[in-house]
């Protein structure tokens, strides 16, 4: 390793240091961006597995209300469970960090801070990060926000319980619910610390990718995948910001007993001090940022998805700038959007309708994705990886969740849908699966590339088909249950005949659910099985362009052992006429006569 | 225990898997088959996977479409959800429409394109006339449901004619209240510091302003003196005169409304918000005329609920500090709604769809739509009989049981100031 590490920078012109690495220095407190990768990864699936958890507690009080389990009493306690039975402020703390962990910890720092770090540099042909110090703070600040989150499931009066969106007032009253005193405090600290996190990661992708590209390596030939988390970061950094100071004001309010979000409150039998805020504030300030952050998840997963569908496919996607525009359309777009969270949460409704329109112009980048998507599918030669089949299942999902979207965007028929069963699905169907296919198929595909080892794939087909079948036998049904009005973050339908029809659909969800999470089982033994007793990756196993697969299979601190390569074509000549192999890698320099394809 | 031997087979099940996938590892390395090399075997295997899964997956949604569409929303109540059902109905027929067809191309390309040894991909890197295709095509298809929603949108958000019924919808952890207007035809002012167990919504009137100021002096009065000779630690005695300061501030609060009650009064005579209070009727119960336009004015006491009533295809949030509206005009009876569903005991809810606390899931009220004259009849006898606060809201109420671990526990504001 260290002799590796001894080649000289191709740009920079000072020499490598020539020393062992610590044990901290290298698995802790590691700047090369490779380690940093697979700890957000390893942190990330740690988060996923509670996350999921959480959702399967919930989900059996949703389909057998009322009933003991003993594995809640086990994992709650009998504070919170008390003889196996869920209560109900712990169901809402549940629903509440669920959304959390799996919206922030895991398909934003997970998928980002996953994979924005491995692939940036090593597809633009950098050494490193532009900071490795920024890059290590960024892991470590998330690691210390994880932590927070969790431990706050541990503080009297339980997590933060009032929705992952925790609109104030509600979040605001210790006196309104338990989950809003200790919890709802770590909760916010937690978050601000995450959104630190998030902004030294997102600084650091923009910059690395601005600056550190290498020669040859024009913005016109960038990876898909680099264009997608560039604009992710860009996004990130315009965006959280803002959630930020709707978290910095609501911690004022409920301690320094300032009014941003309070006004005209009677609770617990008194009359409050707070006058003039407004809860509507909150809304804006919190989807800001909530409704780029679809996109912040979203996004690289498309970026991995069009990489892997490109290399597996053995063909050049098709359309590539048109790709690289929907990109950033839908990054511009996604800043102009957010009040269609709000259109029946009392705001002006003309300001509704604005945001309608801006809302269903959004549809038209997806299509342009999804059409391009599926245009380089026809007339492939389609190699069946496990990372292809998430990538198709994501393009699956990504139809079917995109398209309910047009329900939710027209304000007139929202008034039906919203905050029923329906948004749930719709949004774990276009955000949840999506990602999370996505981001399978990036752990599945540049697996070799981060472990130096091979999954096994026939573990990765049971796997995938599973967790599909899982993933539509738990959302499909969950559109009915919406449109049958059922109200979410509801502990149970008891009470109420008029959902009597529907409620067996509640366990077809919890069993497809409970499915779901027992294929999980398969990938996390699959993964660290793989990690130290997989076969040996070869140095490019699935046959691709970009320049990640240049690099050698044993990671070395610089990526090259060598000079960096220089670029010389876009990275999507699969099948290219005229050509020996089915592949062109980036670094082979154009022939005589021979044009560079754009997309 | 069932339960449990199913969990363990399942566990058995996947140890097993995991195993069999250990020996197909060994021995593909025993014939020196590398892992990343995909056989045609497993090729040609999902690519039928992936046209099984189609079929299965268009099949269960269709069961799922046949077996539960009598079990969804029936027929709108409402003159406005009418529409609503035509827009869902439009839009869905283009959704549906969509999602077929992108669907079946996608499952159909990803089995036909299965990897062959013998085939190359076809190199087809761009095509700017097949984008130009799928970026104006969804634009106007997207065009019709923009503009045939928000003449929809308009139509249920635009004003609401000055003879509709005002009916107040008031939501507080957990529960709601319903008021009417009395003869004037019209509701009266309300301020949330006049909030007690008589006045649960407020209503501004001389009289109960006189009452609260009268209640706070009292309980000003009653902390003075334990002030003054009770012996307490130090962090008591602060927090008692917290306390008197907070009662001192609304008071002054209170009385300045009174001022402007006065002033608004002086002003405009009969026509002041502050003069219609008195009359108001406030009920636990929830009447609408039949076919007659309603505007509900929907409000919050404590955090932000939402009025939601899926029959009526009506959804308003309840902002505490700020009065949010909804009109419409009901359609349909109960009577007639139980005859459609054919359900002896059919009633409209009124149900919470704002997470609002540990009750949020059964915070809900019975809505009855009846002819005029059953609904003046109704209204005639609520108007009689004094408003009766149900025993939980006694004055003033207590917080929900389930807030006992966070929330001062004892009913008297007071006494909750001094807990340490």
């Amino acid at each position: 390793m260290g002799s590796v590490a001894t080649a000289p920078h191709a740009h920079a012109g000072h020499a490598q240091h020539h020393h062992e690495e610590s044990f901290v220095s290298k698995y802790i407190f590691s700047q090369d961006h490779k380690m940093i990768s697979k700890q957000f990864l390893i942190t990330a699936i740690i988060m996923a597995v509670i996350g999921f958890v959480m959702s399967l507690l919930f989900r059996l009080q949703l389909a057998w209300p009322g009933e003991s389990f003993a594995l809640s009493e086990f994992l709650l306690g009998s504070k919170w469970a008390p003889k196996g039975v869920l209560d109900p402020n712990m169901y809402m703390g549940l629903v509440t960090i669920h959304g959390t962990i799996m919206v922030f910890f895991v398909l934003t720092a997970g998928l980002s801070g996953t994979f924005s770090n491995l692939l940036i540099p090593l597809q633009v042909g950098a050494r490193d990060m532009a900071s490795g110090f920024l890059n290590m703070l960024s892991y470590w600040l998330f690691f210390l926000s994880s932590v927070l989150m969790l431990a706050s499931l541990f503080v009297e009066g339980g997590p933060a319980s009032s929705g992952w969106t925790v609109y104030p007032p509600l979040s605001a009253l210790p006196q309104a619910m338990p989950g809003s005193g200790a919890g709802m405090t770590i909760w916010l600290v937690s978050m601000a610390i995450f959104i630190a996190s998030s902004l030294l990661g997102s600084l650091n992708y923009v910059v690395t990718v601005l600056n550190l590209r290498t020669k040859g390596m024009k913005m016109t030939r960038m990876p898909l995948t680099v264009w997608a988390f560039f604009a992710t970061a860009v996004v990130g950094l315009l965006s959280f910001p803002v959630l930020l100071s709707a978290a910095l004001l609501l911690l004022m309010d409920r301690s320094l007993g300032t009014s941003f979000y309070l006004s005209d409150i009677h609770v617990a039998g008194e009359a409050l001090d707070h006058v003039g805020g407004s809860p509507l504030l909150f809304q804006h300030l919190f989807w800001f940022l909530g409704h780029p952050e679809v996109y912040i998840v979203l996004l690289p997963a498309l970026g991995i998805t069009s990489e892997v569908i490109a290399t597996n496919a053995r063909k050049p996607i098709f359309g590539y700038r048109a790709m690289i525009g929907s990109i950033l359309t839908i990054g511009f777009l996604s800043f102009l959007v957010w009040a269609h969270h709000m259109f029946i949460s009392g705001m002006n409704p003309f300001l509704g309708s604005v945001f309608v329109f801006t809302t269903l112009l959004i549809a038209i980048p997806s299509a342009v994705k999804v059409f391009n998507y599926l245009t380089t599918l026809w007339r492939g030669n389609l190699v069946m990886t496990p990372a292809m089949l998430f990538s198709i299942g994501l393009v699956a999902s990504f139809i079917a969740g995109g398209l309910t979207g047009i329900i939710l965007a027209d304000s007139a028929l929202d008034i039906q849908v919203h905050d029923t069963y329906f948004v749930v699905a719709h949004f774990h169907v276009v955000m949840g699966v999506s990602a999370i296919f996505g981001m399978f198929a990036g752990v599945y595909h540049w697996f070799p590339k981060m472990y130096g080892r091979m999954m096994n794939t026939k573990l990765g087909y049971v796997h995938f088909w599973l967790t599909f079948v899982a993933a539509f036998g738990v959302f499909l049904p969950m559109h009915f249950v919406g449109l049958a009005g059922a109200p979410r973050r509801y502990y149970s339908y008891t009470e109420f005949p008029m959902f009597d029809g529907v409620v067996d659909l509640n366990v077809l969800i919890t069993l497809f659910a409970i499915l779901g999470g027992l294929a999980q089982l398969l990938f996390l033994y699959n993964f660290f099985y793989s990690v130290f007793r997989g076969p040996q990756a070869v140095q490019n196993p699935w046959r691709g362009n970009t320049l990640e697969w240049t690099t050698p299979v044993e990671h070395i601190h610089g990526n090259w052992p060598g000079a960096i390569p220089t670029v010389h074509r876009w990275p999507y000549d699969y099948s290219k006429p005229g050509r020996e192999e089915d592949f062109v890698p980036q670094t082979v320099p154009l022939e005589h006569g021979e044009a560079e394809e754009h997309g | 225990m069932t339960k449990l031997l199913i969990l363990l087979v399942l566990v058995l099940a996947i140890l097993a898997v995991a195993q069999l996938a250990r020996v197909y590892e060994l021995t593909s390395k025993l014939r020196g088959k590398r892992e990343e090399d995909i056989s045609p075997s497993d090729n040609r295997m999902n690519a039928t996977l992936w046209l099984v899964f189609m079929v299965v997956y268009y099949a269960f949604f269709i069961w799922l479409i046949w077996a539960y569409a009598d079990k969804m929303l029936p027929v709108a109540a409402s003159a406005h959800g009418e529409e609503i059902d035509a827009l869902m109905n439009f839009n869905w027929a283009i959704i549906l429409l969509v999602f077929f067809v992108t669907s079946t191309l996608l499952f159909w390309f990803a089995s036909k394109y299965a990897y062959r040894a013998d085939r190359k991909a076809y190199y087809y890197a761009h095509n700017n006339k097949l984008e130009l295709v799928w970026t104006v095509v969804p634009a106007s298809f997207l065009a019709v449901i923009i503009i045939y929603g928000l003449r929809t949108w308009q139509d249920i958000t635009g004003p609401a004619a000055p003879e509709a019924l005002q009916v107040e919808l008031y939501a507080k952890q957990f529960d709601w209240t319903a008021r009417y207007p009395g003869d004037d035809g019209m509701l009266g002012a309300t301020d949330f510091r006049l909030i007690d167990g008589e006045n649960p919504l407020g209503i501004v009137t001389k009289e109960r302003i006189a009452i609260r100021l009268a209640a706070l002096a009292a309980e000003k009065a009653e902390l003075d003196s334990l002030l003054q000779h009770a012996i307490l630690p130090d962090a008591k005695a602060e927090g008692l005169r917290d306390r008197i300061a907070a009662i001192e501030r609304q008071a002054g609060r209170i009385v300045n409304l009174r001022t402007l009650m006065e002033q608004d009064i002086a002003e405009k005579g009969e026509a002041s918000a502050y003069m219609h209070g008195a009359d108001d009727v406030v009920t636990k119960e929830f009447h609408l005329p039949l076919r007659k336009e309603v505007l509900l004015l929907i409000r919050s006491r404590d955090v932000i609920h939402s009025a939601y009533i899926p029959h009526l295809r009506t959804q308003m949030n309840a902002v505490p500090g700020m009065t949010t509206t909804f009109k419409m005009v009901p359609t349909i009876s109960t009577d007639s709604m139980r005859t459609i569903t054919g359900n002896e005991t059919f009633e409209y809810i009124l149900l919470c769809n704002k997470i609002c606390g540990a009750s949020h899931y059964n915070m809900q009220m019975p809505l009855v739509v009846e002819d005029q004259g059953a609904y003046d009849a109704w209204y005639a006898q609520a108007r009689s009989k004094p408003f009766q606060a149900p025993p939980m809201a006694a004055a003033p109420p207590p917080p929900a049981p389930a807030d006992s671990t966070a929330a001062p526990a004892d009913s008297s504001a007071a006494t909750a100031a001094l807990k340490p």
